[in-house]
């Protein structure tokens, strides 16, 4: 790894300052996606600010019908909330399935949604639930966040600070783990939600995260996975690599959607 | 330069690190703890977990700077006087070949037992596979360090 200064504000004001004065700062949280990157070199960062110091960035909280989860909460303690299980136990079941045991006591919610990797499973829970994504500086809507394969519509060092979730209806996900990296070859968030039904597909597409109006649509009409069968998933704009050929990812879709929408 | 202070292994350890300085090399280079092994340079293998603050983490995936008045454990430190039912229980059932993944694998298995035992849920074999998801071997097939892991949570 090349060198790097570290810093660990205890506030915002802190890391707003430690991020401007810095030549070229990246924001550290778990570190297990930053941290693999370094060691390749495919980053070198001057400077890490590690937000893990700032008070109540680790915070889970309940208000009515939806709980705010801290943008450094782990996916171990997601997974583990009497907090996320009352509002959306599916959340905390996409978050016991990240990873490994390692991974999951280290990584943390907002690294993941930053980093927007197109086969990571949070992105699809937050964009199949409307979620909020709260930064220092704004709120953004998860149909507004992700906006492409590793790209988001953060602003350089602009900060999450924790993410929002409405108590859905029902929801449920699924996912086909790639056996060796347990990333998603294809995972599939339902959900439904007073705005709606939302299904949205991680692992497959082209552009990272995205959802489904055909699947929201069969759905809206008929929560069942009958209802599914007759949905026409073709394989346009989805990923073909050495894991899966697209018209494999579409059909993984399908088989995932139904699964989620039984798990619900 | 950061200055840290942890406990690694029950005694406080302290130095001046650079930022980048993983987990795994202040424990391997500057406290000469060489149990903890580094198998991959890619977060995978698992060779080089540790407890950090009760849990299990990947060494070589943490910065030491990040870990000021953090509690480390490593395989080093965990026979005490005897040695701990889960290396009673590697040796026993033959949990292992080379040894290389070994520490780690050890590691992530107390870690699973201590979860699963405060947590009052059964460590089945099949928990057992899947919670050894991020531990890779490359000699022993798994079926004994499955065993081994089995065999020691009984005991512990
Ligand atoms: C072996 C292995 C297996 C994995 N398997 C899976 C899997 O199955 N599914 C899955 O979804 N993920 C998986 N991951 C990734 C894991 O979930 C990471 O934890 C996650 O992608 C990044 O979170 P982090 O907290 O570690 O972030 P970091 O690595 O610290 O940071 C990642 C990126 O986010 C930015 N960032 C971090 N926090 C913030 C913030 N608060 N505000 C703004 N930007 C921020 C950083 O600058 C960086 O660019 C795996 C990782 C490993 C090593
Ligand atoms: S050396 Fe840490 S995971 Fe391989
Ligand atoms: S015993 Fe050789 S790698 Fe596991």
């Amino acid at each position: 790894m090349y060198a790097v200064n570290y810093h660990k504000p205890a506030s915002i004001e802190d890391a707003v300052a430690a991020i401007g004065g810095a030549e070229e700062a990246k924001i550290l949280a778990g570190g297990q996606t930053l941290l693999p990157t370094m060691k390749q070199h495919l980053a070198a960062p001057s400077d890490v600010v590690d937000v893990r110091g700032i008070s109540g960035m680790t915070d889970i909280a309940v208000r009515g019908d939806t709980v705010t989860i801290g943008a450094a909460a782990t996916h171990a303690a997601v997974a583990a909330s009497s907090e996320v299980d009352t509002v959306c136990p599916a959340l905390a079941t996409l978050a016991a399935g990240i990873g490994d045991p390692a991974v999951r006591h280290m990584g943390t919610i907002g690294g993941s949604i930053a980093n927007n990797d197109p086969a990571a499973d949070y992105p699809a829970g937050l964009l199949g639930l409307g979620a909020t994504i709260v930064t220092n500086q704004r709120e953004i809507a998860a149909d507004d966040f992700f906006t492409g394969m590793f790209t988001t519509a953060l602003e350089d060092g602009e900060i999450i600070t924790a993410v929002s979730v409405g108590k859905p209806d029902r929801a449920g996900y699924a996912k086909f783990r790639n056996p060796a990296s347990r990333y998603a070859m294809v995972g599939v968030f339902v959900a439904q939600t007073g705005s709606g039904v939302r299904v949205a597909v991680t692992g497959a597409g082209e552009d990272g995260v995205f959802r489904h109006a055909g699947l929201e649509a069969a759905l809206s009409s008929n929560w069942s996975s009958e209802a599914v069968d007759g949905v026409d998933v073709g394989s346009d704009g989805l990923m073909s690599d050495i894991h899966a050929s697209a018209d494999y990812r579409a059909h993984l879709i399908k088989v995932m959607a139904k699964r989620a929408a039984a798990a619900s | 330069m950061t200055q840290v202070t942890m406990t690694v292994n029950g005694k406080a350890a302290s130095g001046d690190v650079p930022g980048e300085t993983l987990l795994s090399d202040f424990l391997r280079e500057h406290l000469r703890l060489t149990g903890t092994h580094v198998g991959c340079d890619t977060s995978q293998c698992g060779a080089c977990v540790v407890h950090v603050d009760g849990k299990a983490v990947k060494s070589c995936t943490v910065l030491a700077a990040s870990l000021d008045g953090a509690e480390v454990t490593t395989v080093e430190g965990l026979a005490n006087g005897e040695l701990h039912p889960m290396q009673v229980a590697f040796n026993d059932n033959h949990g292992l070949q080379c040894g290389f993944c070994t520490p780690g694998m050890i590691m992530s298995g107390i870690d699973m037992v201590n979860r699963y035992k405060t947590e009052g849920r059964e460590l089945t074999e099949e928990a057992i596979r899947h919670e050894l998801e991020g531990n890779i071997c490359r000699c022993t097939g798994y079926h004994n360090i499955v065993r081994s892991i089995k065999d020691a949570a009984a005991s512990m």
